[in-house]
Protein backbone atom coordinates (compact mmCIF):
# COMPACT_ATOMS: atom_id res chain seq x y z
CA UNK A 1 0.00 0.00 0.00
CA UNK A 2 0.93 3.55 -0.62
CA UNK A 3 0.36 4.96 2.80
CA UNK A 4 -1.28 3.54 5.82
CA UNK A 5 -3.46 5.81 7.84
CA UNK A 6 -5.41 4.46 10.79
CA UNK A 7 -8.13 7.02 10.13
CA UNK A 8 -8.60 5.82 6.56
CA UNK A 9 -9.01 2.24 7.80
CA UNK A 10 -11.50 3.39 10.39
CA UNK A 11 -13.58 5.20 7.76
CA UNK A 12 -13.45 2.12 5.55
CA UNK A 13 -14.72 -0.11 8.32
CA UNK A 14 -17.45 2.39 9.19
CA UNK A 15 -18.69 2.69 5.60
CA UNK A 16 -18.56 -1.06 4.96
CA UNK A 17 -20.37 -1.83 8.19
CA UNK A 18 -23.05 0.63 7.20
CA UNK A 19 -23.24 -1.06 3.81
CA UNK A 20 -23.60 -4.52 5.33
CA UNK A 21 -26.31 -3.15 7.61
CA UNK A 22 -28.27 -1.65 4.69
CA UNK A 23 -27.94 -4.86 2.74
CA UNK A 24 -29.01 -7.08 5.64
CA UNK A 25 -31.74 -4.95 7.22
CA UNK A 26 -34.71 -5.88 4.96
CA UNK A 27 -33.92 -9.55 5.36
CA UNK A 28 -33.50 -9.18 9.13
CA UNK A 29 -36.96 -7.63 9.36
CA UNK A 30 -38.46 -10.46 7.31
CA UNK A 31 -36.74 -12.99 9.52
CA UNK A 32 -38.13 -11.32 12.66
CA UNK A 33 -41.61 -11.09 11.16
CA UNK A 34 -41.55 -14.80 10.41
CA UNK A 35 -41.17 -15.56 14.13
CA UNK A 36 -44.17 -13.60 15.43
CA UNK A 37 -47.89 -14.27 15.32
CA UNK A 38 -50.16 -12.60 12.81
CA UNK A 39 -51.56 -9.97 15.17
CA UNK A 40 -48.11 -8.68 16.20
CA UNK A 41 -46.99 -8.28 12.59
CA UNK A 42 -50.18 -6.69 11.32
CA UNK A 43 -50.39 -4.37 14.32
CA UNK A 44 -47.33 -2.59 12.96
CA UNK A 45 -45.61 -2.57 16.36
CA UNK A 46 -43.39 -5.54 15.75
CA UNK A 47 -40.45 -5.71 18.19
CA UNK A 48 -36.90 -5.86 16.81
CA UNK A 49 -36.25 -9.21 18.48
CA UNK A 50 -37.47 -12.69 17.50
CA UNK A 51 -40.82 -13.92 18.77
CA UNK A 52 -41.97 -17.35 19.86
CA UNK A 53 -43.94 -18.51 16.82
CA UNK A 54 -40.99 -19.59 14.69
CA UNK A 55 -41.64 -23.31 14.53
CA UNK A 56 -45.37 -22.93 14.15
CA UNK A 57 -45.05 -20.37 11.33
CA UNK A 58 -42.53 -22.37 9.34
CA UNK A 59 -44.43 -25.60 9.93
CA UNK A 60 -47.65 -24.02 8.67
CA UNK A 61 -45.95 -22.37 5.73
CA UNK A 62 -44.22 -25.52 4.56
CA UNK A 63 -46.78 -28.23 5.26
CA UNK A 64 -50.23 -26.70 5.81
CA UNK A 65 -50.58 -23.48 3.83
CA UNK A 66 -52.46 -20.33 4.65
CA UNK A 67 -55.94 -20.39 6.08
CA UNK A 68 -57.35 -17.19 4.63
CA UNK A 69 -56.02 -17.47 1.13
CA UNK A 70 -56.62 -20.84 -0.38
CA UNK A 71 -53.28 -21.99 -1.63
CA UNK A 72 -50.78 -24.79 -1.67
CA UNK A 73 -48.31 -25.35 1.15
CA UNK A 74 -44.82 -24.09 0.37
CA UNK A 75 -43.16 -27.50 0.59
CA UNK A 76 -44.54 -28.37 -2.81
CA UNK A 77 -43.49 -25.06 -4.34
CA UNK A 78 -39.96 -25.56 -3.01
CA UNK A 79 -39.86 -28.87 -4.82
CA UNK A 80 -41.06 -27.26 -8.08
CA UNK A 81 -38.44 -24.53 -7.76
CA UNK A 82 -35.73 -27.08 -7.09
CA UNK A 83 -36.70 -29.25 -10.06
CA UNK A 84 -36.91 -26.35 -12.49
CA UNK A 85 -33.71 -24.68 -11.24
CA UNK A 86 -31.71 -27.88 -11.52
CA UNK A 87 -33.37 -28.68 -14.83
CA UNK A 88 -32.41 -25.27 -16.22
CA UNK A 89 -28.82 -25.54 -14.98
CA UNK A 90 -28.24 -29.13 -16.14
CA UNK A 91 -30.13 -28.68 -19.41
CA UNK A 92 -28.18 -25.60 -20.33
CA UNK A 93 -24.85 -27.23 -19.48
CA UNK A 94 -25.70 -30.32 -21.54
CA UNK A 95 -26.78 -28.62 -24.72
CA UNK A 96 -24.09 -25.96 -24.59
CA UNK A 97 -21.08 -28.16 -23.82
CA UNK A 98 -22.00 -30.34 -26.83
CA UNK A 99 -22.53 -27.44 -29.21
CA UNK A 100 -19.34 -25.71 -28.06
CA UNK A 101 -17.43 -28.96 -28.65
CA UNK A 102 -18.81 -29.10 -32.19
CA UNK A 103 -17.97 -25.47 -32.94
CA UNK A 104 -14.43 -25.59 -31.56
CA UNK A 105 -13.18 -29.08 -32.42
CA UNK A 106 -14.76 -29.76 -35.82
CA UNK A 107 -14.67 -28.16 -39.23
CA UNK A 108 -17.87 -28.50 -41.21
CA UNK A 109 -20.00 -26.53 -43.64
CA UNK A 110 -22.21 -23.88 -41.93
CA UNK A 111 -20.01 -23.88 -38.82
CA UNK A 112 -19.88 -20.08 -38.71
CA UNK A 113 -23.59 -19.86 -39.43
CA UNK A 114 -24.40 -22.24 -36.59
CA UNK A 115 -22.25 -20.18 -34.26
CA UNK A 116 -24.01 -16.97 -35.19
CA UNK A 117 -27.45 -18.54 -34.89
CA UNK A 118 -26.55 -19.42 -31.32
CA UNK A 119 -24.76 -16.17 -30.60
CA UNK A 120 -27.67 -13.90 -31.54
CA UNK A 121 -29.85 -15.38 -28.79
CA UNK A 122 -27.71 -13.47 -26.29
CA UNK A 123 -29.44 -10.30 -27.29
CA UNK A 124 -33.06 -10.96 -26.43
CA UNK A 125 -34.14 -12.00 -22.96
CA UNK A 126 -37.30 -14.05 -22.65
CA UNK A 127 -39.26 -11.04 -21.36
CA UNK A 128 -39.21 -9.47 -24.81
CA UNK A 129 -40.86 -12.37 -26.61
CA UNK A 130 -43.03 -13.45 -23.74
CA UNK A 131 -46.44 -13.98 -25.37
CA UNK A 132 -45.27 -15.65 -28.57
CA UNK A 133 -43.16 -18.01 -26.43
CA UNK A 134 -46.21 -18.65 -24.29
CA UNK A 135 -48.17 -19.53 -27.41
CA UNK A 136 -45.49 -21.93 -28.66
CA UNK A 137 -45.38 -23.65 -25.28
CA UNK A 138 -49.17 -23.83 -25.18
CA UNK A 139 -49.32 -25.29 -28.71
CA UNK A 140 -46.81 -27.94 -27.71
CA UNK A 141 -49.04 -28.84 -24.74
CA UNK A 142 -46.37 -27.88 -22.25
CA UNK A 143 -48.32 -25.51 -20.00
CA UNK A 144 -48.11 -26.61 -16.37
CA UNK A 145 -45.26 -28.99 -17.08
CA UNK A 146 -41.63 -28.98 -16.00
CA UNK A 147 -40.56 -29.04 -19.64
CA UNK A 148 -42.50 -25.81 -20.17
CA UNK A 149 -40.85 -24.24 -17.13
CA UNK A 150 -37.37 -25.29 -18.19
CA UNK A 151 -36.89 -25.40 -21.98
CA UNK A 152 -37.61 -21.78 -22.99
CA UNK A 153 -35.18 -20.57 -20.33
CA UNK A 154 -32.26 -22.60 -21.65
CA UNK A 155 -32.61 -21.24 -25.19
CA UNK A 156 -29.67 -18.87 -24.92
CA UNK A 157 -26.01 -18.73 -25.84
CA UNK A 158 -24.32 -17.88 -22.54
CA UNK A 159 -23.26 -21.45 -21.81
CA UNK A 160 -22.03 -22.13 -25.34
CA UNK A 161 -19.88 -19.01 -25.32
CA UNK A 162 -18.46 -19.88 -21.92
CA UNK A 163 -17.47 -23.39 -22.97
CA UNK A 164 -16.16 -22.19 -26.31
CA UNK A 165 -13.95 -19.68 -24.56
CA UNK A 166 -12.67 -22.35 -22.21
CA UNK A 167 -12.03 -24.92 -24.96
CA UNK A 168 -9.96 -22.35 -26.84
CA UNK A 169 -7.57 -22.17 -23.88
CA UNK A 170 -7.05 -25.95 -23.84
CA UNK A 171 -3.62 -26.62 -25.44
CA UNK A 172 -3.72 -28.22 -28.90
CA UNK A 173 -1.02 -30.66 -27.80
CA UNK A 174 -3.58 -32.51 -25.71
CA UNK A 175 -5.66 -33.31 -28.76
CA UNK A 176 -2.60 -34.26 -30.80
CA UNK A 177 -1.44 -36.56 -28.01
CA UNK A 178 -4.80 -38.28 -27.70
CA UNK A 179 -5.01 -38.75 -31.44
CA UNK A 180 -1.60 -40.40 -31.45
CA UNK A 181 -2.97 -42.69 -28.74
CA UNK A 182 -5.80 -43.50 -31.15
CA UNK A 183 -8.57 -41.64 -29.34
CA UNK A 184 -11.62 -40.59 -31.35
CA UNK A 185 -13.86 -37.61 -30.63
CA UNK A 186 -15.82 -39.48 -27.95
CA UNK A 187 -12.77 -40.63 -26.01
CA UNK A 188 -11.09 -37.24 -26.22
CA UNK A 189 -14.23 -35.53 -24.95
CA UNK A 190 -14.83 -38.00 -22.16
CA UNK A 191 -11.27 -38.69 -20.96
CA UNK A 192 -9.57 -35.35 -21.57
CA UNK A 193 -11.88 -32.41 -22.17
CA UNK A 194 -14.60 -33.16 -19.62
CA UNK A 195 -12.26 -33.62 -16.64
CA UNK A 196 -10.58 -30.32 -17.55
CA UNK A 197 -13.95 -28.54 -17.72
CA UNK A 198 -15.11 -29.43 -14.21
CA UNK A 199 -14.56 -26.00 -12.69
CA UNK A 200 -16.09 -24.14 -15.62
CA UNK A 201 -19.09 -26.46 -15.54
CA UNK A 202 -19.54 -26.03 -11.80
CA UNK A 203 -19.33 -22.25 -12.11
CA UNK A 204 -21.96 -22.26 -14.86
CA UNK A 205 -24.14 -24.56 -12.76
CA UNK A 206 -24.06 -22.14 -9.82
CA UNK A 207 -25.02 -19.14 -11.96
CA UNK A 208 -27.75 -20.99 -13.83
CA UNK A 209 -29.17 -22.48 -10.64
CA UNK A 210 -29.63 -19.00 -9.18
CA UNK A 211 -31.03 -17.73 -12.48
CA UNK A 212 -33.50 -20.60 -12.67
CA UNK A 213 -34.55 -20.44 -9.05
CA UNK A 214 -35.26 -16.71 -9.25
CA UNK A 215 -37.41 -16.76 -12.39
CA UNK A 216 -40.67 -14.91 -11.92
CA UNK A 217 -42.44 -13.70 -15.06
CA UNK A 218 -42.16 -16.94 -17.01
CA UNK A 219 -43.44 -19.33 -14.30
CA UNK A 220 -46.15 -16.81 -13.49
CA UNK A 221 -47.45 -16.99 -17.06
CA UNK A 222 -47.25 -20.68 -17.82
CA UNK A 223 -48.37 -22.22 -14.55
CA UNK A 224 -52.10 -22.09 -14.06
CA UNK A 225 -52.41 -24.86 -11.49
CA UNK A 226 -51.29 -24.12 -7.96
CA UNK A 227 -49.56 -27.48 -7.85
CA UNK A 228 -47.03 -26.35 -10.49
CA UNK A 229 -46.12 -22.91 -9.19
CA UNK A 230 -42.65 -22.09 -7.94
CA UNK A 231 -41.97 -20.49 -4.58
CA UNK A 232 -40.97 -17.11 -6.00
CA UNK A 233 -44.30 -16.78 -7.82
CA UNK A 234 -46.18 -18.20 -4.83
CA UNK A 235 -45.21 -15.40 -2.41
CA UNK A 236 -46.96 -12.74 -4.45
CA UNK A 237 -50.17 -14.73 -4.45
CA UNK A 238 -50.11 -14.91 -0.66
CA UNK A 239 -50.25 -11.15 -0.53
CA UNK A 240 -53.07 -10.68 -3.02
CA UNK A 241 -55.79 -10.18 -0.45
CA UNK A 242 -56.74 -6.99 1.29
CA UNK A 243 -53.68 -5.96 3.27
CA UNK A 244 -55.18 -6.45 6.68
CA UNK A 245 -56.05 -10.03 5.82
CA UNK A 246 -52.77 -11.11 4.30
CA UNK A 247 -50.92 -13.49 6.58
CA UNK A 248 -47.70 -11.55 6.63
CA UNK A 249 -45.93 -13.82 9.10
CA UNK A 250 -46.42 -16.78 6.72
CA UNK A 251 -45.54 -14.70 3.69
CA UNK A 252 -42.31 -13.64 5.37
CA UNK A 253 -41.49 -17.22 6.37
CA UNK A 254 -42.01 -18.13 2.70
CA UNK A 255 -39.79 -15.23 1.63
CA UNK A 256 -37.00 -16.50 3.86
CA UNK A 257 -37.42 -20.02 2.51
CA UNK A 258 -37.40 -18.68 -1.06
CA UNK A 259 -34.07 -16.97 -0.67
CA UNK A 260 -32.32 -19.57 1.46
CA UNK A 261 -31.16 -22.00 -1.29
CA UNK A 262 -29.71 -19.46 -3.75
CA UNK A 263 -28.14 -17.38 -0.98
CA UNK A 264 -26.57 -20.51 0.49
CA UNK A 265 -25.15 -21.31 -2.92
CA UNK A 266 -23.55 -17.86 -3.20
CA UNK A 267 -22.14 -17.92 0.33
CA UNK A 268 -20.81 -21.47 0.36
CA UNK A 269 -19.64 -21.65 -3.24
CA UNK A 270 -18.44 -18.09 -3.45
CA UNK A 271 -15.38 -18.81 -5.55
CA UNK A 272 -17.34 -20.72 -8.18
CA UNK A 273 -20.07 -18.10 -8.10
CA UNK A 274 -17.69 -15.20 -8.70
CA UNK A 275 -15.94 -17.10 -11.44
CA UNK A 276 -19.19 -17.99 -13.15
CA UNK A 277 -20.52 -14.46 -12.90
CA UNK A 278 -17.39 -12.83 -14.29
CA UNK A 279 -16.92 -15.36 -17.07
CA UNK A 280 -20.48 -15.49 -18.35
CA UNK A 281 -20.45 -11.72 -18.70
CA UNK A 282 -17.34 -11.55 -20.86
CA UNK B 1 -8.64 -17.70 -33.05
CA UNK B 2 -9.12 -21.21 -34.37
CA UNK B 3 -7.88 -24.62 -33.35
CA UNK B 4 -5.17 -25.97 -35.64
CA UNK B 5 -5.93 -29.62 -34.90
CA UNK B 6 -9.51 -30.77 -35.34
CA UNK B 7 -11.57 -33.89 -35.94
CA UNK B 8 -12.85 -34.64 -39.41
CA UNK B 9 -16.19 -36.33 -38.84
CA UNK B 10 -18.97 -35.39 -41.21
CA UNK B 11 -22.09 -36.18 -39.25
CA UNK B 12 -20.97 -35.91 -35.64
CA UNK B 13 -20.74 -32.09 -35.36
CA UNK B 14 -24.33 -31.75 -36.55
CA UNK B 15 -25.48 -34.31 -34.00
CA UNK B 16 -23.67 -32.39 -31.27
CA UNK B 17 -25.26 -29.13 -32.34
CA UNK B 18 -28.70 -30.65 -32.77
CA UNK B 19 -30.11 -30.34 -29.21
CA UNK B 20 -29.04 -26.72 -28.84
CA UNK B 21 -30.31 -25.72 -32.27
CA UNK B 22 -33.68 -27.40 -31.71
CA UNK B 23 -34.20 -25.62 -28.39
CA UNK B 24 -33.12 -22.28 -29.83
CA UNK B 25 -35.21 -22.55 -32.97
CA UNK B 26 -38.37 -23.71 -31.19
CA UNK B 27 -38.15 -21.44 -28.15
CA UNK B 28 -36.24 -18.45 -29.49
CA UNK B 29 -36.41 -17.92 -33.25
CA UNK B 30 -39.94 -19.16 -33.72
CA UNK B 31 -41.43 -16.97 -30.95
CA UNK B 32 -39.27 -13.98 -31.88
CA UNK B 33 -40.40 -14.15 -35.50
CA UNK B 34 -43.98 -14.67 -34.35
CA UNK B 35 -43.70 -11.46 -32.34
CA UNK B 36 -42.61 -9.59 -35.44
CA UNK B 37 -45.35 -11.18 -37.58
CA UNK B 38 -48.03 -10.66 -34.96
CA UNK B 39 -47.16 -6.99 -34.68
CA UNK B 40 -48.56 -6.60 -38.20
CA UNK B 41 -51.81 -8.43 -37.43
CA UNK B 42 -54.99 -7.54 -35.66
CA UNK B 43 -56.97 -10.27 -33.92
CA UNK B 44 -60.66 -10.02 -33.21
CA UNK B 45 -61.86 -10.22 -29.61
CA UNK B 46 -61.97 -14.00 -29.59
CA UNK B 47 -58.60 -14.54 -31.26
CA UNK B 48 -60.29 -16.49 -34.07
CA UNK B 49 -59.71 -14.24 -37.03
CA UNK B 50 -56.67 -12.14 -37.65
CA UNK B 51 -56.03 -9.80 -40.52
CA UNK B 52 -52.92 -8.15 -41.82
CA UNK B 53 -52.98 -4.49 -40.90
CA UNK B 54 -49.47 -3.32 -41.83
CA UNK B 55 -48.06 -0.74 -39.47
CA UNK B 56 -51.41 0.04 -37.82
CA UNK B 57 -50.38 -1.49 -34.51
CA UNK B 58 -47.28 0.67 -34.47
CA UNK B 59 -49.25 3.76 -35.39
CA UNK B 60 -51.74 3.02 -32.63
CA UNK B 61 -48.89 2.42 -30.22
CA UNK B 62 -47.14 5.69 -30.95
CA UNK B 63 -50.44 7.55 -30.75
CA UNK B 64 -50.94 6.38 -27.16
CA UNK B 65 -49.97 8.91 -24.49
CA UNK B 66 -49.54 5.94 -22.11
CA UNK B 67 -46.76 4.53 -24.27
CA UNK B 68 -44.73 7.73 -24.10
CA UNK B 69 -45.42 7.77 -20.39
CA UNK B 70 -44.04 4.26 -19.99
CA UNK B 71 -40.96 5.34 -21.98
CA UNK B 72 -40.49 8.30 -19.67
CA UNK B 73 -41.02 6.09 -16.61
CA UNK B 74 -38.44 3.64 -17.93
CA UNK B 75 -35.97 6.46 -18.60
CA UNK B 76 -36.38 7.99 -15.13
CA UNK B 77 -36.32 4.60 -13.47
CA UNK B 78 -33.19 3.40 -15.28
CA UNK B 79 -31.22 6.58 -14.74
CA UNK B 80 -32.06 6.66 -11.03
CA UNK B 81 -31.29 2.98 -10.45
CA UNK B 82 -28.10 2.98 -12.54
CA UNK B 83 -26.73 6.19 -11.00
CA UNK B 84 -27.53 5.25 -7.42
CA UNK B 85 -26.50 1.62 -7.51
CA UNK B 86 -23.28 2.38 -9.38
CA UNK B 87 -22.20 5.20 -7.08
CA UNK B 88 -23.10 3.39 -3.86
CA UNK B 89 -21.37 0.21 -5.05
CA UNK B 90 -18.29 2.17 -6.09
CA UNK B 91 -18.11 3.78 -2.66
CA UNK B 92 -18.25 0.39 -0.94
CA UNK B 93 -15.83 -1.20 -3.41
CA UNK B 94 -13.18 1.50 -2.92
CA UNK B 95 -13.38 0.94 0.83
CA UNK B 96 -13.17 -2.84 0.48
CA UNK B 97 -10.15 -2.39 -1.81
CA UNK B 98 -8.12 -0.92 1.06
CA UNK B 99 -5.86 -3.42 2.77
CA UNK B 100 -8.29 -4.38 5.50
CA UNK B 101 -8.00 -7.50 7.61
CA UNK B 102 -11.68 -8.29 7.32
CA UNK B 103 -11.94 -7.51 3.58
CA UNK B 104 -12.88 -11.10 2.69
CA UNK B 105 -15.69 -11.24 5.23
CA UNK B 106 -17.07 -7.90 4.07
CA UNK B 107 -17.01 -9.08 0.48
CA UNK B 108 -19.13 -12.12 1.35
CA UNK B 109 -21.51 -9.97 3.38
CA UNK B 110 -21.93 -7.56 0.47
CA UNK B 111 -22.50 -9.94 -2.43
CA UNK B 112 -25.19 -12.33 -1.24
CA UNK B 113 -28.20 -10.16 -2.26
CA UNK B 114 -27.31 -11.09 -5.84
CA UNK B 115 -29.02 -14.40 -5.07
CA UNK B 116 -32.28 -12.82 -3.91
CA UNK B 117 -34.96 -12.98 -6.59
CA UNK B 118 -36.16 -9.56 -7.78
CA UNK B 119 -39.73 -10.46 -6.82
CA UNK B 120 -38.56 -11.44 -3.33
CA UNK B 121 -36.59 -8.19 -3.01
CA UNK B 122 -39.79 -6.36 -3.94
CA UNK B 123 -41.77 -8.16 -1.24
CA UNK B 124 -39.08 -7.39 1.37
CA UNK B 125 -39.14 -3.68 0.61
CA UNK B 126 -42.90 -3.54 0.34
CA UNK B 127 -43.12 -5.13 3.79
CA UNK B 128 -40.90 -2.41 5.28
CA UNK B 129 -42.81 0.42 3.66
CA UNK B 130 -46.36 -0.91 3.57
CA UNK B 131 -48.34 2.13 4.78
CA UNK B 132 -50.27 0.53 7.64
CA UNK B 133 -47.86 -2.05 9.06
CA UNK B 134 -44.42 -1.26 7.59
CA UNK B 135 -41.73 -0.83 10.23
CA UNK B 136 -40.25 2.11 8.34
CA UNK B 137 -43.52 3.57 7.12
CA UNK B 138 -44.73 4.32 10.64
CA UNK B 139 -41.80 6.57 11.61
CA UNK B 140 -42.24 8.35 8.26
CA UNK B 141 -45.88 8.98 9.01
CA UNK B 142 -44.91 10.00 12.53
CA UNK B 143 -42.71 12.71 11.00
CA UNK B 144 -45.73 14.04 9.19
CA UNK B 145 -45.03 12.53 5.76
CA UNK B 146 -48.25 11.22 4.27
CA UNK B 147 -46.42 8.10 3.11
CA UNK B 148 -48.48 5.84 0.86
CA UNK B 149 -46.85 4.07 -2.08
CA UNK B 150 -50.22 2.48 -2.89
CA UNK B 151 -51.75 5.83 -3.74
CA UNK B 152 -48.91 8.29 -4.30
CA UNK B 153 -47.01 7.92 -7.59
CA UNK B 154 -43.81 9.51 -6.33
CA UNK B 155 -43.74 7.31 -3.25
CA UNK B 156 -44.35 4.23 -5.39
CA UNK B 157 -41.45 5.17 -7.68
CA UNK B 158 -39.15 5.83 -4.70
CA UNK B 159 -39.96 2.44 -3.24
CA UNK B 160 -39.40 0.57 -6.51
CA UNK B 161 -36.11 2.41 -7.06
CA UNK B 162 -34.89 1.60 -3.54
CA UNK B 163 -35.67 -2.10 -3.91
CA UNK B 164 -34.00 -2.24 -7.34
CA UNK B 165 -30.89 -0.41 -6.14
CA UNK B 166 -30.65 -2.65 -3.07
CA UNK B 167 -30.73 -5.72 -5.26
CA UNK B 168 -28.15 -4.44 -7.76
CA UNK B 169 -25.48 -3.09 -5.38
CA UNK B 170 -23.95 -6.53 -4.86
CA UNK B 171 -23.41 -7.13 -8.57
CA UNK B 172 -21.84 -3.73 -9.17
CA UNK B 173 -19.75 -4.05 -6.01
CA UNK B 174 -18.28 -7.33 -7.19
CA UNK B 175 -17.27 -6.00 -10.60
CA UNK B 176 -15.96 -2.69 -9.25
CA UNK B 177 -13.87 -4.53 -6.68
CA UNK B 178 -12.42 -6.80 -9.36
CA UNK B 179 -11.74 -3.74 -11.53
CA UNK B 180 -10.04 -1.88 -8.68
CA UNK B 181 -7.90 -4.86 -7.80
CA UNK B 182 -6.66 -5.18 -11.36
CA UNK B 183 -5.25 -1.63 -11.37
CA UNK B 184 -1.47 -1.95 -10.93
CA UNK B 185 -0.29 -0.72 -7.55
CA UNK B 186 2.76 0.85 -9.16
CA UNK B 187 0.61 3.44 -10.96
CA UNK B 188 -1.00 4.51 -7.72
CA UNK B 189 2.34 4.55 -5.94
CA UNK B 190 3.76 6.76 -8.67
CA UNK B 191 0.90 9.19 -8.04
CA UNK B 192 1.61 9.12 -4.32
CA UNK B 193 5.30 9.85 -4.87
CA UNK B 194 4.32 12.86 -6.95
CA UNK B 195 2.42 14.08 -3.93
CA UNK B 196 -1.19 13.33 -4.90
CA UNK B 197 -3.48 12.68 -1.92
CA UNK B 198 -6.01 9.82 -1.81
CA UNK B 199 -8.87 11.86 -3.34
CA UNK B 200 -6.75 13.27 -6.14
CA UNK B 201 -5.35 9.79 -6.86
CA UNK B 202 -8.84 8.40 -7.06
CA UNK B 203 -10.21 10.98 -9.50
CA UNK B 204 -7.15 11.35 -11.72
CA UNK B 205 -5.78 7.79 -11.75
CA UNK B 206 -8.16 5.16 -10.40
CA UNK B 207 -11.45 6.42 -11.81
CA UNK B 208 -10.21 6.85 -15.42
CA UNK B 209 -8.55 3.43 -15.30
CA UNK B 210 -11.80 1.98 -14.04
CA UNK B 211 -13.80 3.37 -16.98
CA UNK B 212 -14.07 0.06 -18.89
CA UNK B 213 -15.68 -1.55 -15.83
CA UNK B 214 -17.92 1.45 -15.27
CA UNK B 215 -19.11 1.49 -18.85
CA UNK B 216 -19.70 -2.24 -18.92
CA UNK B 217 -21.70 -1.96 -15.69
CA UNK B 218 -23.69 0.97 -17.02
CA UNK B 219 -24.96 -1.11 -19.94
CA UNK B 220 -25.59 -4.16 -17.74
CA UNK B 221 -27.51 -1.99 -15.27
CA UNK B 222 -29.71 -0.50 -17.94
CA UNK B 223 -30.51 -3.98 -19.23
CA UNK B 224 -31.19 -5.04 -15.62
CA UNK B 225 -33.63 -2.18 -15.12
CA UNK B 226 -35.38 -2.95 -18.39
CA UNK B 227 -35.96 -6.65 -17.75
CA UNK B 228 -35.05 -8.00 -14.34
CA UNK B 229 -36.95 -5.39 -12.38
CA UNK B 230 -40.22 -6.81 -13.66
CA UNK B 231 -40.51 -8.95 -10.53
CA UNK B 232 -39.86 -5.98 -8.24
CA UNK B 233 -42.48 -3.83 -9.93
CA UNK B 234 -45.05 -6.59 -9.98
CA UNK B 235 -44.51 -7.37 -6.29
CA UNK B 236 -44.38 -3.78 -5.04
CA UNK B 237 -46.82 -1.77 -7.14
CA UNK B 238 -48.23 -3.90 -9.96
CA UNK B 239 -47.36 -1.02 -12.29
CA UNK B 240 -49.53 1.44 -10.38
CA UNK B 241 -50.75 3.66 -8.90
CA UNK B 242 -52.42 4.82 -12.12
CA UNK B 243 -49.65 3.43 -14.30
CA UNK B 244 -46.94 5.53 -12.68
CA UNK B 245 -44.49 2.61 -12.32
CA UNK B 246 -45.39 0.87 -15.58
CA UNK B 247 -42.14 0.42 -17.46
CA UNK B 248 -42.02 -0.63 -21.11
CA UNK B 249 -41.55 -4.30 -20.26
CA UNK B 250 -44.32 -4.17 -17.69
CA UNK B 251 -46.61 -2.66 -20.31
CA UNK B 252 -45.89 -5.50 -22.75
CA UNK B 253 -47.02 -7.89 -20.03
CA UNK B 254 -50.02 -5.85 -18.88
CA UNK B 255 -51.36 -5.08 -22.38
CA UNK B 256 -51.05 -8.65 -23.57
CA UNK B 257 -52.46 -10.36 -20.51
CA UNK B 258 -54.93 -8.01 -18.91
CA UNK B 259 -55.85 -6.04 -22.00
CA UNK B 260 -55.69 -8.94 -24.44
CA UNK B 261 -54.23 -6.61 -27.07
CA UNK B 262 -51.78 -9.11 -28.55
CA UNK B 263 -50.98 -7.13 -31.70
CA UNK B 264 -50.17 -4.02 -29.68
CA UNK B 265 -48.20 -6.06 -27.19
CA UNK B 266 -46.22 -7.68 -30.03
CA UNK B 267 -45.48 -4.27 -31.55
CA UNK B 268 -44.13 -3.18 -28.16
CA UNK B 269 -42.01 -6.33 -28.02
CA UNK B 270 -40.49 -5.45 -31.38
CA UNK B 271 -39.70 -1.90 -30.24
CA UNK B 272 -38.01 -3.37 -27.16
CA UNK B 273 -36.04 -5.82 -29.29
CA UNK B 274 -34.68 -2.93 -31.32
CA UNK B 275 -33.69 -1.09 -28.15
CA UNK B 276 -31.93 -4.13 -26.65
CA UNK B 277 -30.08 -4.90 -29.87
CA UNK B 278 -28.94 -1.27 -30.02
CA UNK B 279 -27.75 -1.44 -26.41
CA UNK B 280 -25.84 -4.66 -27.06
CA UNK B 281 -24.29 -3.20 -30.19
CA UNK B 282 -23.17 -0.11 -28.26
CA UNK B 283 -21.68 -2.37 -25.63
CA UNK B 284 -19.66 -4.36 -28.16
CA UNK B 285 -18.54 -1.33 -30.07
CA UNK B 286 -17.53 1.01 -27.32
CA UNK B 287 -16.41 -1.21 -24.48
CA UNK B 288 -13.50 -2.38 -26.55
CA UNK B 289 -12.44 0.81 -28.27
CA UNK B 290 -13.43 4.14 -26.88
CA UNK B 291 -12.96 3.61 -23.21
CA UNK B 292 -9.54 4.25 -21.84
CA UNK B 293 -7.45 1.38 -20.58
Amino acid sequence: MVEHRPLSDFIAYAILTLGVFIVAFPVYLALIASTHDAATVVGGRMPATPGSQTLENYYRAIFVGGSRTSREPVGHMLMNSLISAIGIAVGKILISILSAYAVVYFRFPFRKAAFWIIFITLMLPVEVRIYPTYKVVADLGMLDTYAGLILPLIASATGTLLFRQFFMTVPDELLEASRIDGAGPFRFFWDTLLPLSVTTTAALFVIQFIYGWNQYLWPLLITTQDSMQTIVTGIKKMLVTTDELAEWQLAMATTILAMLPPVAVVVFMQRLFVRGLVETEK
Amino acid sequence: MEKSTVFNNRLLPYLLLFPQLVVIIVFFYWPASQAVWQSFLREDAFGLVSEFVGFENYQALFAQPEYYRSMLTTAIFSSLVATLSLSIALLFATQADKNLKAAGAYKTLMIWPYAVAPAVAGVLWFFMFQPSLGMLARPLRGMGVDWNPLLNSTHAMILVVMASVWKQISYNFLFFLAGLQSIPRSVIEAGAIDGAGPMRRFWTIVFPLLSPTTFFLLVVNVVYVFFDTFGIIDAVTGGGPAGSTTTMVYKVYADGRLGGDLGGSAAQSVVLMVIVIALTAIQFRYVERKVQY
